[in-house]
């Protein structure tokens, strides 16, 4: 008979490999084949999937949990303690050669059927040996490796969109690219028309964008469960992004999806319902718990959370304004797109809206303010990225240089790749850079006729020589923040997007 | 620089308990520079120890841990008369393999240690530490069986 087995241990040094060892001499002695994955500390050559789908059985003889268990489902399973192999390795070939034979008498669901497809290229890089602290940086770097590509491509059409706009339409451009419907697109589409390619381009990179959260949340799921996680991260993280709660939602939507996922993994259930765990009962109920977590438990607290700041903003209306431009500055980095961001960001924009019918130079101000604060962060990170190299992964030193446009274009969420991967170093960082810009932009009493747009707005700009300055205040106090909180703790996680090797953890 | 050396042989290894014969295994690691912190280390080898004590079937023990305080892979080879209870079900330890690895993963180091644990399961290469007359012996079996195989 034909067999495969995974090895595993704590250490990953010894005990995996005498077990491979083990059970490659008691399946010779017995007359049969094995292939022995060593999932240890020296990497792991992954199985093929044509020796996985020829084995009659599969031995798992761990220490610590399978990785990518899903590539073995359908297979007759003989789970066992990673010593029994050492100990006992012709015991477990022969509970082995018995389930082949149950399996070939009387075949399960998923045995007889076509073999259950993988996740094939995808890869975790998640150290099972690693320590706990190390593990999460891995779980969050996953997840932002696949989410970077997602922000370059977007970010970058949506910065390309305005700076065509601004030639299409002139000084209002930027704001008036987003009010191309996209029905407009799909019916009318000239390709002779600027203004119709800015707003294709606008168009896509939102598109993009919607992507990011649900990736993000995906992958780390992704890392935590392997493929079972998928569906509930994704599904979690577009929940994320309906309840308002930003990237940091998107996080726990991937942390919350992944452990249910792995959790149902890990059920031992009975043969005839084991073929159909894969395909329909993991996805289907860690889907639905994950979507219940997201809107019943995580949804009323954040709503709340959004009521209260922006009663609390409106409160503040008539107060000293510098400190208004800190708090909101603060505010717009504390997320990114999540409910802090949006309630700081939406009270400056229906103060836009009022101000074009009063008079109020003040709500000019804080649109000013909350756009400069909003720029800081990716600035900021790509000015890091840019003189401290080392302390960044290779994947984040890529994204350091999309940072540049991006946040010269104020889409904040180019410093979520830096701030998901490490938000308790990187968050604090962007708001200190993004309160002091939004302080100083009140200071200089510079304004702003425009929602968005970035440096393409500036012809909207009062004093724009001030804003600026303010701007580059803010983006070299992020940037020295960064690096010296960075500098004082663990090193980067390297990730897939790293020359070869596993996932190496300077702890 | 090698695996093991005749420095890192101890073939009269007699201690009340495993953790006592680990200490002095990792004593002459410290000895030989390629443990920085011995107490570091010797309390990283213990926290695996309680994990699951490593002793195996055939009067093996193999103490282990991937550690900060390790410079280099390395093999301490302990031989007891009497044996040691390293916590197998089958009786005490007679062969002590302390395995040392650095901290961090996916290193080409890691892959002699791999297939050091693999020799540790072939009877014959088990024997012949059993019988190795002294410690230029061990050190050439090791060196013959395991880094140039």
């Amino acid at each position: 008979m034909k067999f495969v087995a995974v090895t595993s241990c704590p250490t990953g040094i010894a005990h995996t490999y005498m077990a491979a060892e083990g059970l490659e001499q008691a399946a010779k002695a017995a007359g049969h084949t094995i292939e022995v994955e060593t999932q240890g500390s020296a990497g792991f050559d992954k199985l093929s999937p044509e020796t996985i789908a020829a084995a009659d059985a599969v031995i798992f003889a761990v220490g610590v949990p399978v990785r990518e268990r899903a590539r073995f489902a359908g297979k007759p399973t003989i789970d066992s303690d990673v010593k029994k192999a050492i100990s006992d390795g012709p015991g477990l070939i022969a509970q082995a050669v018995a389930a082949a034979e149950q399996e070939a008498a009387n075949p399960t669901l998923a045995g007889a059927g076509s073999p259950v497809p993988t996740a094939g290229g995808l890869s975790t890089k998640v150290d099972q040996q690693a320590s706990r602290g190390a593990k999460i940086r891995q779980w969050l770097m996953t997840g932002v490796s696949y989410m970077i590509p997602f922000v370059a491509a977007g970010g970058i059409l949506i910065a390309l969109g305005f700076m065509l706009a601004q030639v299409a339409w002139g000084e209002t451009g930027a704001v008036l690219v987003t009010k191309v419907p996209l029905d407009h697109l799909i019916t009318d589409f000239s390709i002779l028309s600027t203004k119709d390619w800015a707003a294709l381009l606008f168009q896509v990179g939102v598109a993009s964008f919607g992507f990011l959260v649900p990736i993000l949340a995906g992958f780390i799921a992704f890392a935590i469960a392997d493929r079972p996680g998928l569906a509930p991260g994704i599904v979690g993280g577009a929940l994320a992004v309906v309840v308002g709660a930003g990237f940091l939602g998107g996080i726990a939507a991937g942390f919350v999806g992944g452990f249910i996922a792995l959790w149902i993994s890990g059920w031992k259930v009975p043969k005839g319902v084991r073929g159909v765990m894969p395909v329909v009962v993991i996805p289907l109920l860690s889907v639905f718990v994950t979507g219940i977590t997201m809107i019943v438990i995580l949804g009323p607290p954040l709503k709340a959370l959004s009521d209260g700041l922006a009663s609390w903003l409106n409160s503040l209306s008539g107060a000293n304004l510098v400190l208004l431009g800190v708090i909101l500055g603060l505010m717009m980095a504390f997320d990114m797109g999540g409910p802090v961001n949006k309630v700081a960001y939406t009270f400056a924009t229906t103060g836009l809206v009022a101000a074009t019918v009063a008079t109020g130079g003040t709500s000019l101000k804080v649109m000013a303010a909350v756009m400069a604060a909003g720029m800081t962060p990716p600035l900021g990170l790509a000015l890091a990225t840019t003189i401290r190299r080392r302390l960044f992964s290779e994947a984040e030193r890529e994204n350091g240089q999309a940072a540049w446009l991006l946040g010269a274009s104020f889409i904040t969420e180019g410093a979520i790749p830096f701030a998901a991967a490490d938000p308790l170093r990187v968050i604090p960082a962007c708001m200190l850079g993004s309160g002091v810009t939004g302080g100083l932009v009140m200071l200089f009493g510079s304004t702003l006729r425009a929602p968005h747009g970035g440096i393409w707005v500036t012809p909207l700009i009062g004093s724009p020589l001030l804003y600026i300055l303010a701007i580059v205040i803010g983006t070299v106090i992020t940037a020295a923040a960064v690096i010296a909180l960075k500098a004082a703790g663990p090193g980067p996680v390297k990730t897939e997007l790293d020359a070869g090797g596993l996932a190496e953890v300077v702890v | 620089m090698a695996l093991i050396t005749e420095r890192l042989v101890v073939l009269n290894l007699d201690s009340a308990d495993r953790h006592a014969a680990t200490r002095i295994l990792a004593e002459a690691l410290a000895g030989e520079g390629r443990v920085t912190d011995l107490e570091g280390f010797l309390a990283d080898v213990r926290k695996r120890e309680e994990q699951m004590p490593t002793g195996l079937p055939g009067g093996i023990g193999i103490p282990h841990a991937r550690s900060a305080h390790v410079t280099e892979p390395s093999l301490v080879f302990g031989r007891s008369q009497e044996g040691i209870d390293w916590g197998a079900e089958d009786g005490p330890a007679t062969l002590i393999f302390l395995i040392a690895a650095p901290e961090g993963g996916g290193d080409d180091h890691l892959k002699i240690l791999a297939a050091l644990a693999r020799r540790l399961m072939r009877t014959e290469f088990r024997q012949s530490l059993m019988n190795a007359p002294d410690a230029t012996s061990v050190v050439d079996v090791v060196t013959r069986e395991v880094v140039n195989p």
